[in-house]
Parts: structure tokens; sequence; C-alpha cells
């Protein structure tokens, strides 16, 4: 019982709880299970984008790019829509994933192969992804009224009772959960976040991993792009600017460190989490959403803080059992 | 079993992809800001005209003074995400300080008051505490620029005083405009900071190993210390200058710049990495990116698509020398 409250992620649950257990002091509907569902709802797209970065960061690297792949991916699925309505809903989420895949490729292509730091690669594919997207456009908005109302019903269509953007998100962190912890990807990539020089020496062919995983995060955020314009149904220059560090304090809340090799999916998920409740509650409590920004950064900061004394210690221990026995 | 090869892609703090190309980055930088001038003065009969070429200036000469600093920053291993919001943060002050009648030299002072206060307070968490600076930054970005959203909400503050306008467009001499003054002297002042003092070649060896510089007797912390702090005066000082050239203050004033100033400062040859760069190097990077974008304008080119051609000058003079390198090298 004990080893259970060594693990972040059961703090931060138990974070989360207080804070929705606060939050119902002053409005008690919020913690109503319907209410919950909903802020799950809100929070599933930021939930997606924060594992896309995990992974990311877990390697060492980071991922500015990824709110203008967002941008840009979704641009090329709504005009894709308003032009031609007759294309299948599920074909346009892949031509989403592809395009997605296709930014990211690139981002990972210039890390692998020109060895050039991935801060400085995204910065810039950051301002070119977004430039593109105005390129694409010729600066003009998508509005609800060009899409069709398959591609604005689709997410918000109920499957047992919940929505499908919800059974999106559980799908999204199934995979991932089963990629980190059950894959030879996921043990590479925490073990080149542990120590490259010895996952050199080991095998992994780190270039290729670190490809892979940029990848991986371009398609999320092109699964992203595609839910974020179909949910606030309008596609423009503007959509998610400078949301990419909102994706990664999610993920730092969530224990994810900066430096590679420590955290979790359960960890990428709370963080989220933590950053919708945040976002949902303020106007329900009467609190200006003015004061959000300084409450999410306070709780950055904090976040931080309460792991500093983790990240001193060595990274995620890969063969933990083999370890116990 | 002697000759262990040595392995690739290994992010190794020696094997930085920069470093043996730095000599030749300025020469590089030259000859790409000269190619971006002439490109310019084809493109437009206004380019060449002396008052054309003053406002070019304003282009980088705020963002470019907040550069120095984080050349320096970055150069150490960290980094400071929060300038932007300093600047949002010292101006609302300033906005506060002229409800309540304050004139011209309390303004300035406030700004770079509150400005110095910030970036110790980033300093502070950064070295006491053991942080990432890239994510305590994140923290206070989001929580300067959180401030100043929750004392101005959607109003802005106007009204500064006309002598307060100076700074941001007044002029010394002519069509030298006091900002492109300020912005000078402050590169002779970092280039004399970091290449003349042994304060800066601490500065170098933090960055390529501060563990052994800690050893040396570096006192690593308050070297880190200090510059968050002059990161912070500087982005107070384009603070004052800003808010003087826009006459008001919004709660989104200065959005996004910290990405443009940290595009400048890896242009310019800094490495990302830490351990290597110049000032001469950051100072030719905000030409060009002042002679890019004020090109574009006058060729009516949106800003956002400008942003595209910085973006690919960026990732292209990276990429340049690892593939010339590459090239020679055979491999």
């Amino acid at each position: 019982m004990m080893a259970f409250l060594k693990y972040r992620e059961v703090w931060l649950a138990a974070a989360i709880i207080v804070l929705i257990g606060l939050i119902s002091t002053r409005f008690p509907a919020f913690a109503d299970p319907a209410n919950l569902r909903q802020v799950f709802n809100d929070t599933s797209i930021l939930m997606i984008l924060a594992l896309g970065q995990m992974v990311i960061i877990l390697t060492r690297s980071i991922d500015l790019s990824m709110a203008s792949n967002l941008c840009f991916t979704g641009m090329v699925v709504a005009m894709l829509n308003a032009a031609h309505p007759a294309i299948p809903i599920p074909l346009l989420i892949i031509i989403a994933l592809v395009v997605g895949l296709v930014l990211g490729a690139i981002n990972g292509l210039l890390v692998w192969r020109l060895n050039i730091p991935s801060i400085v690669v995204t910065l810039g594919t950051l301002t070119i992804y977004r430039g593109a997207t105005f390129v694409l456009s010729g600066g003009a908005w998508v509005n609800a009224d060009k899409m069709s109302p398959e591609f604005i019903g689709f997410q918000r269509a109920a499957f047992l009772g919940i929505p499908v953007l919800s059974l999106i998100a559980i799908l999204v962190i199934a995979l991932f959960f089963i990629l980190m912890t059950r894959t030879a990807l996921g043990r590479s990539i925490y073990a080149i976040g542990v120590n490259p020089t010895a996952s050199v020496y080991a095998g992994i062919d780190v270039g290729r991993t670190k490809f892979i995983v940029f990848c991986i995060s371009g398609m999320i955020g092109g699964l992203a792009g595609y839910l974020w314009i179909s949910r606030y149904v309008i596609a423009s220059v503007e959509v998610a600017n400078g949301y990419e560090l909102n994706i990664i304090a999610a993920c730092v809340i969530g224990g994810i460190s900066i430096a590679g090799g420590i955290g979790s999916v359960g960890g990428a998920v709370l963080g989220a989490l933590f950053l919708g409740i945040i976002s949902n509650a303020l106007p329900v409590i009467n609190i200006s959403p003015f004061w959000q920004m300084a409450i999410s950064g306070s709780a950055i900061i904090l976040a931080v803080v309460l792991n500093a004394r983790g990240e001193r210690q060595q990274g995620r221990i890969i063969l933990r059992k083999v370890e116990a026995a | 079993m002697t000759d262990v090869p040595a392995p690739r892609h290994i992010p190794d703090r020696l094997d930085k992809p920069l470093s043996s190309a730095i000599f030749s980055w300025e020469a590089l930088l030259v000859v790409v800001a000269v190619a971006i001038f002439a490109i310019n003065s084809f493109a437009s009969p206004y380019f060449l005209d002396p008052y054309s070429l003053s406002d070019l200036t304003f282009n980088f000469t705020e963002k470019g003074l907040i550069a120095f600093a984080m050349a320096l920053l970055i150069i150490s291993g960290e980094i400071d995400l929060s300038v932007a919001a300093i600047i949002a943060l010292a101006s609302t002050m300033m906005g506060m300080a002229v409800q309540a009648g304050a004139g011209t030299p309390v303004l300035v002072l406030i700004g770079i008051v509150v400005g110095l206060g910030c970036g110790a307070f980033n300093g502070l968490l950064v070295t006491r505490l053991g942080l990432p600076s890239i994510v305590v930054t994140i923290g206070t970005m989001s929580l300067f620029r959180g401030i100043a959203f929750i004392i101005l909400g959607d109003q802005a503050y106007k009204g500064y005083p006309e002598s307060f306008a100076f700074f941001g467009q007044g002029y010394v001499w002519w069509v030298v405009s006091f900002e492109l003054v300020l912005f000078l002297i402050a590169a002779v002042a970092y280039w004399f900071l970091l290449h003349r003092t042994s304060f800066g070649r601490r500065v170098f060896a933090i960055g390529n190993n501060p563990v052994a510089a800690q050893f040396s007797g570096v006192r690593v912390g308050r070297i880190k210390f200090i510059l968050f702090c002059l990161t912070g005066l500087m982005s107070g000082i384009a603070s004052v200058l800003i808010t003087s050239r826009l006459g008001s203050t919004r709660p989104s004033i200065a959005q996004g710049y910290e990405l443009e100033v940290i595009t400048m400062v890896v242009l310019g040859g800094v490495s990302i990495l830490g351990g290597a760069g110049s000032i001469v190097g950051v100072v030719l990077a905000a030409f060009i990116m002042g002679l890019v974008t004020f090109g574009l304008g006058l060729l009516n080119v949106p800003g956002i698509v400008m942003s595209i051609f910085i973006g690919l000058l960026l990732i292209i003079v990276i990429a340049l020398p690892i593939v010339w390198r590459r090239l020679r090298g055979g491999r």
C-alpha cells in the first residue's frame, strides 16, 4: 500500500479529486457524473495532444510545432469538406492522420538526418506550418455553414451514452498505454531518454526512434486538427495559436520530465485533466476566466517544484519486476 | 577491445553540430544579409530611402535587445520563455502607474524594476530549486501574463504622457532613432561582457560543462541567476520601448515575441545546447530578420507569410553547414 504512494499518478489523481471537491463546495453540481463526463469530453483533445508530446519529451526532444500542425491539418480537412461534402468522415480522419504524419515526418527527418536539435527544428516548422495554413486558405475562414452536418456531428454523436470524441480519447489512451508498456518501441523510447549513449550500445537506433516518435506526434497533431475544427466549427489561421505551450504544460504537470526518460501515459492524461478542470471550473464558480492563465501558471510552477525531488533520482526503472525479484 | 567505434546519433554535449562551423557563421550571415538587402532594393524603389531604412530598424531593435541577454542565457545552457510575458506585466504596471498620475521617469523606473524582478524570480526558481528553466519559464510565462490579464481584463491602458513617447518614437539625430542607438550601445556592451570579460568566459564554461565549471571554482548558480536578471532587465527595457511606441497597453502586447527572440539567437549561431555563440552573430541575425520582414512588407506580403520565410531561413541556415560538412566528408 505504501509502495502505491510512490507513484506520481496517485498524487496527481488525489490532487484532482481534492480540486473537484473544492470546486463542488462552491458549486455542488460540478461533481455530478454528467458534468464530469462533460469535463472529460472537453479535455479530450488536450489529453490526446499531451500523449503525442509525451513520447517526444521522453526521448529528450520537444515538438513546438504541434499546434501549428493541428491548425494546418484542420484547415486541410475543413477545406476538403467544404469543397467535397461527399467525402466520408472516416476517410477525412485518415487524410488528417496522413497530413499530420507528413508534417511530423518532416520534423523527424530534420532531427534524424541533419542532427539539428528538435527545439530549433520545431521552432522553425512552428512558423512555417502556420504560415502554410495562410497560404493554403488565402487567409479565408471556413465557417460552420460551409461544413457538412456529418463533419460537425461525427464527434458529437453518442455511442453507449459516451460522445465519440471521448471514445476517441479513450482509444488513443489505450493505444499509447500498450505502446509504452507492452512494445519494444515504448521500451526504446524510455531507454533513449534515460541514457542515449547506453541505448546505442544496447543496439537501439536512436535517430530512427526519434524519427518514429516525431511521426507519432505528427499523426496525433493531425487527428487533433480534425477534432478541434469539428468541435469549435471554425477553421482559421488563428486556431490553437500558442497552444503548443499548453500541451507541454499538461505534460509537465503530469510529471513528465523535460530532461527525458521519466513519465507515463497516466501522468500525461491526468496532467491534461488537471488543466481541463481548472479551465472548466473557473466560469462555473464565478472566477473571471482572466484568472485562468495565472492559475495554470502557478499550477505548473508548483508541479515542477514538487517534481524536482523525484527528478534528481534516476529515470524510470524499466525492469522494475526483475529488480524486485 | 580498445577501439570502441564512436556511436552515431548521440545528442552529446561534445557532439555539437554547430561548433566547428561557428567561426565562419558570421561570414555566412553577412552573405545572407547582403543578399536580402540586394533583393529588397531591387524589389522596391522605396527601400533605399533613409526614412524607410530607419523604419526598418523598429522591426528588430526591441526584440534584439532581449536577444543579447537571451544569447548569454542560452550559451549558459538555460532558456527563458517568459520574456514576452514580462513585457506584458511590466507594461501593465506602467499603465497602472499612468492611471495614478505617474510621470515619465517613474514609468521608466517601473518598467525596468518590474522586468528585473521577474527575471530574478525566474532565476531564483531555477538556481535555488534546481529546476529546468524551460519548464519554470513556461510556468512563469502563464503566471506573468495571467497577472496582466487579471489586472487589465479586456481593457487597455492609454494616456501615456507626451514625453514618454520619445523612447519608442523619438529620434536622436536626423533619422537615427533612440531605439537604434540603444540597440547599438547594448550590442557593444554585451559583446564586451561576453567576449572580453572573465564573466563571459565563465558563461561559456558553464554552457560547455557545468560540473567542470563548478569544480573549477565558477559559481554556476550565481552566474545563472545574474543572467536571468539580465534577461528580465532587457525585457523590462523592451517593455518601456514597446509601450512608448504603441502608446497603449493591452494584455496581448508582445504575444509570441519569446519565439522570435529565440529564433534570432539561434539564427545568430548560438548553440541551443549551450557553450557556443557570439554577439556579432546575434546582431547580424537581428538585422537579417528586420530586413526579411521589412522587405516582404514592402512587397505587401502578409505578416503570417513572412513567418514562413523566417522559419525556412532558420532551418536552412542551421542545416547549411551540416549538409556542407556531410558532402565534403563524403558520408
